[in-house]
C-alpha cells in the first residue's frame, strides 16, 4: 500500500474516448459524476462553458464568449492563442436545445460547409454518459479536417528534420 | 522502436529533398499520376519516378497502374497520421472534460446546500 497517495487523495478521472465511427462521424464519449442537468448546464451557461472549454494545456484564452443557447441562436468564442497574431473566432449556431438531454450545432467558421456537431447527456443511476458526434458533410471534409490538422504537425516536422539534416551534414 | 527507428531512416532519406516533400503535399490535395507530378514539378518523367520510388519506399506514398498510367496518393504511414490526429483530439477533450469535471463538482456542491436551505 502507498500511504503517500492515501494521504493525498487524487480523483480519479474518466475515460474519455475518441474513434471515427465512418467515413464522415467523429466519436468522443465520457461519463461525468453528476446528474445529466447538471452537465447540461455547464454547457450551456456561457458563463460556466468559457471555464472549461479552453484548457490551460491548449494555450488559447478567451476574448469573447457569447452563445444564445435556443434552436436557431448563435454562437461566437473568439480566442487569443501565442501563436497567432488574428483572434480566431468560431462560430454556428443552435439547430437543437432539449434541455438536459440533446444539443445540436453548426460549426461555420470553416470555408466550406463545416461538421454538425451532436452531444447527447444520457444520465444513469445518478451519472451522465455524454456522447459527442461531429458528422462531417462528406469523407472528403473529414479527411480534409484531418490533413490539415497533420499537415500542420507535418511542417513541424519538417524544420526539425531540416535541422537534423543540417546538424549531421547531410 | 527498432522497427520504428528503420522506418524513420527511411522517411528522413526521403523527406530530405523539397520536392518529396512538394508531392507529398500534393498528394495531400488528391492523388495524382507521375505524368502530372512532372508536370507540376517541372522535370522529366524519370525523374519523377525516382523520387516517387523513394516515397514508396519510406511507406509514404502507394502507387497502382491501372492500365497505362500510374496513380500515386499517399501511402499507409496517412492512417497513422489519422490516429495521431484522433488522438491529438481526444487528448483535447480529455483536459476539457477534466475542467468541466471541477465545474460540474461545483454545480454539485451548490445544489446541495441550495437544496438543505430549501428544506429548511
Amino acid at each position: 500500500m502507498d500511504a503517500a497517495r492515501k494521504s493525498e487523495p487524487t480523483p480519479v478521472k474518466n475515460p474519455t474516448k475518441a474513434e471515427r465511427t465512418s467515413e464522415r462521424e467523429l466519436v468522443v464519449t465520457r461519463t461525468f459524476d453528476a446528474p445529466a442537468r447538471i452537465v447540461f448546464e455547464a454547457w450551456t451557461q456561457p458563463e460556466l462553458l468559457k471555464r472549461w472549454w479552453l484548457p490551460k494545456s491548449c494555450g488559447a484564452s478567451f476574448l469573447s464568449c457569447e452563445a444564445e443557447v435556443r434552436a436557431e441562436g448563435k454562437y461566437r468564442f473568439v480566442f487569443a492563442h501565442p501563436a497567432s497574431k488574428e483572434p480566431m473566432a468560431f462560430f454556428g449556431r443552435y439547430l437543437e436545445v432539449t434541455p438536459h438531454s440533446r444539443l445540436v450545432w453548426t460549426n461555420e467558421e470553416g470555408a466550406e460547409g463545416g461538421q454538425v456537431t451532436t452531444v447527447t447527456f444520457e444520465e444513469k443511476g445518478g451519472r451522465t454518459l455524454l456522447v459527442m458526434r461531429d458528422l462531417y458533410p462528406s469523407k472528403e471534409a473529414l479527411d480534409e479536417a484531418i490533413a490539415s490538422g497533420s499537415t500542420a504537425g507535418m511542417d513541424e516536422t519538417f524544420e526539425q528534420l531540416d535541422e537534423f539534416l543540417v546538424a549531421r551534414g547531410a | 522502436m527498432v522497427q520504428f527507428s528503420a522506418r524513420l531512416d527511411a522517411s528522413f532519406a526521403a523527406l530530405s529533398d523539397p520536392t518529396r516533400r512538394g508531392v507529398l503535399v500534393q498528394l495531400g490535395r488528391s492523388d495524382a499520376s507521375i505524368t502530372d507530378l512532372a508536370e507540376k514539378f517541372h522535370m522529366t518523367l524519370t525523374g519523377m519516378k525516382k523520387h516517387v520510388g523513394v516515397l514508396e519506399q519510406a511507406g509514404l506514398v502507394a502507387t497502382e497502374k491501372i492500365g497505362r498510367v500510374r496513380t500515386c496518393r499517399l501511402g499507409p504511414r496517412r492512417l497513422e497520421e489519422e490516429t495521431a490526429w484522433i488522438e491529438e483530439y481526444r487528448q483535447l477533450w480529455a483536459s476539457r472534460f477534466d475542467e468541466l469535471d471541477k465545474v460540474v463538482e461545483e454545480l454539485k456542491q451548490k445544489e446541495k446546500v441550495h437544496g438543505r436551505s430549501k428544506k429548511e
